[in-house]
């Protein structure tokens, strides 16, 4: 023996200290402090306006408001029905066109429907399904109407049109997730071994494939689920009014004049998290039911050679409802720019552009504070996902289970359960008022997606890439800043270009933080959607939905620029 | 100036060694060759000696460089050069600017760092493609600028990862002996680590084989 033995040593603690103090600190102190306010005063404390003994009154109060049960019920049929009718949808379009489609393609044909923001989306939606929008109108020659149908579409008492609305915006993202999904799966060979075994490719997909990438897009299911139960700004906008989905009624009885109202609305509040929580939970048990039944269902053998009519209605619906979220944006830029649009004409008679720069109409201001906010929270994200990224490189870590969960924390816990208390403990602690507290709360919800959209791209960087540049002398720094960095300067821009649309699309954070004296694009657009001028709304929306396009645009033209004369960077091989 | 390496072992933490302690005396201006079967862990060798290894890994044993105990260093301190499979030219800079990334910071002043790179191209026969962009070059041609990129950077060692295993035979055997010839020339000792025999034969120094089960 003798030899003696060197532990390699683990680099960039100092690094992983700050990334770990800033998320900490930053990400869920804030998170667990407005939780704990809320659960505080769900329970009758709330010193500031006397409320100093524990009790249940506030719950006795929530459960005796006028539609509480019926806000309950409606929140979750629309979320889980939403959830489950997207999943089902992106999986059949999955099966159908993997392997017909090139997944580059089909990640490009998507992106529109990811990068447009929730409420644009769903004014879009109400102004094509409204009674004189454009789908009447196209019925309307045919039919013989002369003016709009008295029918109620938007806003329907039981949340119909709200469930569409999501899937139209969710089913994308859930088929994005799985097209990338089969990517790690080697799905095409998969899909042979079940063709030579008599499957019909569709089945062969669902029986082979699918068991293989759901544990790879079963978070995503959730952060959707998640999503779907807790939304304010598209259940605003499409959801039923009076009694509305228990995420809007709590953001209503918040801001009840009434401040006695904050109790009962704490108790909603803490609510919708458990029924995320709930929901979650039922997922996950119906995936063990579903894997269990479906074992025997594969036992059997069947080679699916009649479940083709089935795919195809589900690819078919899907591709509808594509359609229809496609024109849905595109209705929002017609009306931000038509002036006389008479009923059962198809096409503006007269176009204006008095919409955008009508006097007083705020809406400079609005993009004005929609761009601030945006680019700092995307800087301040962007710069701790590479600290975070660079930190683990350092180490030769992977990444734990716990950081992962670390990631996804904030978009699982509804906005509603914590944003509001922790508007009140910025507010008694006078720690942070106004646009900084936007900004500080819109990047609990930017970073994680900044992460997400960064990781995958850094891990993909050839290791020898470094150590070459190890190898010429270069230390940790000169590494990052002089070959990491620039090599990934595509998916760097590209992960500050998904920032600023989750930012541009936050309601709530932007409500609740900024006390309503922050308007943005988004804030705007969803108060003028309730009856406005459908002009002005257009205006807002259109400008809300172009932002996160002109990054995108943005992310993929600056490289091709920069890089013009670098064949292996420029992104166009 | 020798690269000397004794009783060195690694191991996964927790596992077995992944082979027999090595022990290798490679004196300058000589190229010794490690073979050995696929997944023996001749490229672990390497990262070890490189300094490159991944922290789920332990080393035991001493690797001496010109003298001086290089374990504990960090790679870049090490002043060892790496010559990969592949060239591995920075994708997002020019050739003549991947030349200058080694080049050491003693070296001062534009035209200094100029002239140093725009010598080292025509050495390499690409005088004039320093504007180029690495991707356009020919696989001869980014094998030269890799190893020129390496020979700027004045490594004390040299370690080369099965370094003409992609290229055809002709290129092979010219760009086999452009490298070694480069090696005898600065007089410095290095590691090849190959698959191939004619690699070891061409290269004329010590063969050593990784193995595993025979006590040392």
């Amino acid at each position: 023996m003798g030899a003696p033995l060197y532990e390699i040593r683990r680099q960039g603690r100092g690094l992983r200290a700050t990334v770990l103090l800033a998320v900490a600190g930053g990400m869920v102190l804030p998170i667990v402090a407005g939780l704990g306010q809320t659960l505080k005063a769900a329970f009758g404390l709330f010193p500031a306006l006397g409320h100093d003994r524990l009790s249940v009154g506030p719950w006795r109060m929530l459960f005796e408001l006028p539609g509480f049960w019926t806000s309950l019920r409606l929140s979750v049929v629309t979320g889980l029905g939403s959830t489950l009718i997207a999943l089902i949808l992106a999986i059949a379009v999955a099966a159908t066109v993997q392997g017909r489609i090139p997944a580059r393609r089909g990640a490009r044909l998507l992106a529109p429907y990811l990068a447009a923001p929730h409420a644009a989306m769903a004014i879009g939606f109400a102004f094509l399904l409204a009674p004189s929008g454009w789908i009447a109108r196209a019925l309307a020659l045919p039919l013989g109407w002369a003016r709009p149908p008295d029918l109620v579409t938007v806003n329907d008492p039981h949340g119909l049109i709200l469930i569409l609305g999501l899937v139209v915006k969710e089913m994308p993202f859930l088929l994005l997730v799985t097209l990338s999904a089969l990517s790690q799966v080697d799905a095409r060979r998969l899909r042979a071994v079940g063709a030579a075994l008599g499957y019909a490719p569709g089945m062969a997909w669902i029986k082979i494939v699918l068991p293989l990438v759901w544990p790879l897009i079963r978070l995503p299911v959730y952060v959707v689920l998640a999503y779907g139960l807790s939304t304010v700004d598209m259940a605003i906008i499409l959801g039923p009014s009076n009694p509305p989905t228990l995420a809007v009624a709590v953001a209503r009885w918040y801001g009840d004049p009434d401040p006695a109202m904050f109790l009962p609305a704490s108790a909603g509040a803490i609510l919708q998290g458990a029924v995320v929580i709930a929901a979650i939970a039922a997922l996950w048990l119906g995936e063990r039911v579903v894997a269990r039944l479906a074992l025997s269902w594969l036992r059997r053998g069947g080679r699916g050679h009649g479940a083709g009519p089935v795919l195809g209605l589900l690819t078919g619906t899907a591709m509808l409802l594509l359609m229809a979220g496609a024109a849905a944006m595109v209705s929002l830029v017609l009306w931000s720019f038509a002036w006389r649009w008479p009923f059962p004409a198809l096409w503006p008679e007269s176009w204006s552009l008095r919409a955008w720069f009508a006097p007083g109409s705020g809406l400079g201001r609005a993009l004005a504070n929609t761009l601030l906010i945006a680019l700092v929270a995307t800087a301040l994200s962007l710069t701790l996902a590479v600290a975070w990224l660079e930190g683990e490189d350092r180490a030769g870590l992977g990444r734990a289970g716990w950081a992962e969960g670390l990631i996804y924390l904030p978009l699982l816990v509804p906005q509603i359960g914590f944003l509001y208390g922790l508007h009140v403990v910025f507010l008694s602690t006078g720690a942070m008022t106004g646009l900084a507290a936007v900004i500080w709360a819109q990047g609990l919800f930017v970073f994680p997606y900044v992460m997400i959209a960064l990781s995958d791209p850094w891990r993909a960087l050839d290791p020898r890439l470094i150590r070459a540049a190890e190898a010429l002398g270069a230390g940790p720094w000169r590494r990052l800043f002089a070959v990491k960095l620039p090599v990934l300067l595509q998916p760097l821009l590209t992960a500050a270009a998904v920032g600023v649309a989750v930012s541009v699309a936050q309601y709530l954070p932007t409500l609740f933080l900024g006390a309503g004296r922050v308007p943005t694009l988004t804030t705007e657009a969803v108060t003028l959607s309730s009856g406005s001028d459908r002009r002005v709304t257009g205006a807002y929306a259109t400008l809300q939905a172009v932002l996160p396009f002109a990054c995108y645009t943005l992310a993929f033209l600056v490289p091709a620029l920069l890089y013009r004369n670098r064949r292996d960077l420029s992104g166009a091989q | 100036m020798a690269l000397d390496i004794t009783r060195l072992s690694i191991r996964h933490r927790g596992g077995a060694a992944l082979f027999d302690p090595l022990t290798l005396h490679v004196a300058p201006g000589t190229i010794a060759t490690v073979m050995g079967p696929s997944g023996i862990g001749k490229s672990t060798l390497l990262d070890a000696i490189g300094g490159h290894l991944a922290p789920d890994f332990a080393l035991a044993g001493e690797v001496w460089l010109n003298g001086k105990d290089i374990c504990r260093l960090r790679p870049e301190d090490r002043h060892i050069g790496l010559i990969f499979q592949d060239a591995l030219l920075f994708p997002h800079l020019s050739v003549a600017d991947n030349l200058a990334f080694g080049l050491p910071q003693y070296l001062r002043g534009r035209t200094a760092r100029r002239a140093a790179v725009a010598a080292a191209l025509e050495k390499a026969g690409l005088a004039g493609l320093g504007d180029r962009d690495p991707a356009t070059l020919s696989g001869g041609q980014k094998a030269r600028a890799a190893l020129m990129r390496t020979l700027l950077s004045e490594p004390a060692a040299l370690l080369l990862d099965e370094p003409f295993s992609k290229l055809d035979d002709d290129l092979r055997t010219e760009i086999r002996r452009f490298t070694f010839d480069h090696i005898r020339a600065r007089d410095i000792p290095a590691l090849l680590v190959t698959h191939d025999r004619g690699d070891a034969e061409s290269a004329g120094g010590t063969v050593v084989g990784l193995g595993q089960g025979n006590p040392a």
